[in-house]
């Protein structure tokens, strides 16, 4: 599983990576997880704003900070 | 990377320590200045003015739905609306103004046109809602309403000229794209009980800042003697308001958002504060640089202070809310009230390493035009406010 937080670095970014590493420890899923911080790569995944969360390529969230059950059920949907 | 950053921090802490002349009177009183100006923030802005902020900051992050306010960008929408939209929507977008630079390219490639994307490109910063905040508190209201006017008008005219110059070919390719605001998370509340529950906020924001103000006018007076009747009133209704209609969730999520504004804000501001008043003293006192250089530069009105003060505004760097201790030093140290606006007109909205972001997303030539178009409405509209003001 692929996991890409998309962010300039804003504490926001960083508490979604913070989420999404708790939800797979919890998960006992193995990702790897990367933070994407050059605007030029954010804007390839056409995301409105930042923070954004992609699984596996496919954008999950933008723009907000999503709770932890939100992460764990995308997690899930992409196992 | 980061270890090499360690070594620069340790050399430049070393050289200042050795270098700079402690024992010399001027700089042991600009020490001073810088600290009693940090108390003066601590007693007078921090609970009453920069906490409430805090918690409305928070509130917008977490409330108000980015997709219901971003469907008004697309080329195809009402002209009026999208330019009014974009204009304010800085308050509602981008309370984190790390927010601003992404949520513009987003907007910009997903569609938007070139007018309403450079609207609000400039207005983000621009009218954040904790600057316009901490600037009226602080700098005065007079300051702050046109700091925030300034900036709404502003960004609607950058915003019309960008599309004047840049429009039709832009256009042309987007009508075969279409706009996509991304999906709107459902509401969970009506937007009447959201709207309420921010006037609670915002008025009790303001009415225990109410100043004492001039008093031979009956009404503000009146107003100013029962303000803590009046606060606690609204403060009872805020928390029915959220007994009511807000989940536990919610409300965590809303105290966890406004604590990573203040973790990520309020060191800056200190800091900022710190550096101000070490630099150009408390107003009324000295600092480090001399007010006769201040007055000199960007005194008065002139064409030159407020062009000078516009330039420096754009290439400098501000970390959020930093403009106002800056702000507040230079006043105290001379400059006028004109060159004052253009530097916060300018200031905020751009910096050299924000210049080259753009650059990367727009492209050199709109880039290139956009800044020259802040410089020049900011050195105009300071020349036309200094004028009133005087």
């Amino acid at each position: 599983m692929e996991i890409r937080i998309l962010g300039p670095g804003c504490p926001r970014c960083g508490e979604v990576e913070k989420r999404t590493m708790n939800a797979l420890i919890e998960l006992n899923v193995a990702a790897d997880i990367q933070k994407v911080s050059d605007i030029k790569k954010i804007m390839e995944y056409k995301i409105m704003a930042t923070p954004g969360l992609a699984i596996n390529e496919k954008v999950k969230c933008s723009g907000r900070i999503p709770s932890p059950e939100e992460i764990k059920k995308w997690i899930r949907e992409e196992l | 990377m980061k270890e090499k950053k360690i070594l620069l921090i340790l050399i430049a802490v070393f050289l200042a320590a050795y270098f700079i002349p402690f024992s010399k009177a001027g700089v042991q009183n600009a020490l001073m200045e810088a600290f009693l100006l940090l108390q003066e923030y601590a007693r007078q802005h921090v609970i009453f003015c920069l906490v409430p902020a805090f918690f409305i900051a928070g509130a917008i992050s977490v409330f108000v739905s980015q997709a219901s306010v971003m469907k008004y960008f697309g080329p195809k929408a009402n002209k009026f609306l999208s330019y009014s939209v974009a204009s304010i929507s800085g308050t509602i977008l981008a309370v984190c103004s790390c927010t601003v630079l992404p949520l513009f390219a987003g907007i910009y490639t997903r569609g938007a046109g070139i007018g309403p994307a450079t609207a609000f490109l400039y207005s983000g910063p621009a009218i954040n809602v904790l600057a316009i905040i901490m600037t009226a508190k602080v700098l005065g209201y007079k300051l702050g309403l046109a700091r925030a006017l300034g900036a709404i008008a502003f960004s609607v005219i950058i915003g019309l000229i960008m599309n004047a110059i840049f429009g039709r070919k832009r256009n042309k390719e987007l009508e075969e794209n279409g706009f996509d605001a991304g999906t709107t998370v459902p509401e969970t509340r009506p937007l009447w009980k959201t709207a309420l529950y921010f006037a609670a906020m915002v008025g009790i924001l303001v009415i225990i800042n109410w100043s004492k103000g001039d008093p031979s006018i009956t009404a503000w007076s009146f107003i100013y003697r029962i303000k803590w009747y009046i606060g606690g009133a609204l403060g009872l209704a805020l928390a029915w308001m959220l007994v009511k209609w807000f989940t536990k969730t919610e409300l965590k999520e809303w105290t966890f958002s406004t604590w990573i504004f203040a973790k990520q804000i309020f060191p800056l501001l200190l800091g900022g504060v710190l550096v101000s008043g070490f630099l150009l003293g408390r107003p009324g006192h000295e600092g480090i640089i001399p007010s006769r250089w201040i007055a000199g530069l960007v005194g008065g009105n002139s064409l030159w202070a407020n062009l000078f003060s516009s330039v420096s505004g754009a290439f400098m760097y501000f970390a959020t809310l930093t403009e106002v201790p800056i702000l507040q030093g230079l006043l105290g140290s001379g400059m006028g009230q004109g060159p004052a606006l253009a530097l916060l007109l300018a200031g905020p909205a751009l910096s050299l390493p924000s210049m080259l972001v753009i650059g990367k997303i727009m492209g050199t030539r709109k880039t290139l035009v956009y800044i020259l178009l802040v410089v020049i409405m900011a050195t105009l509209t300071g020349l036309i406010y200094g004028a009133i003001v005087q």
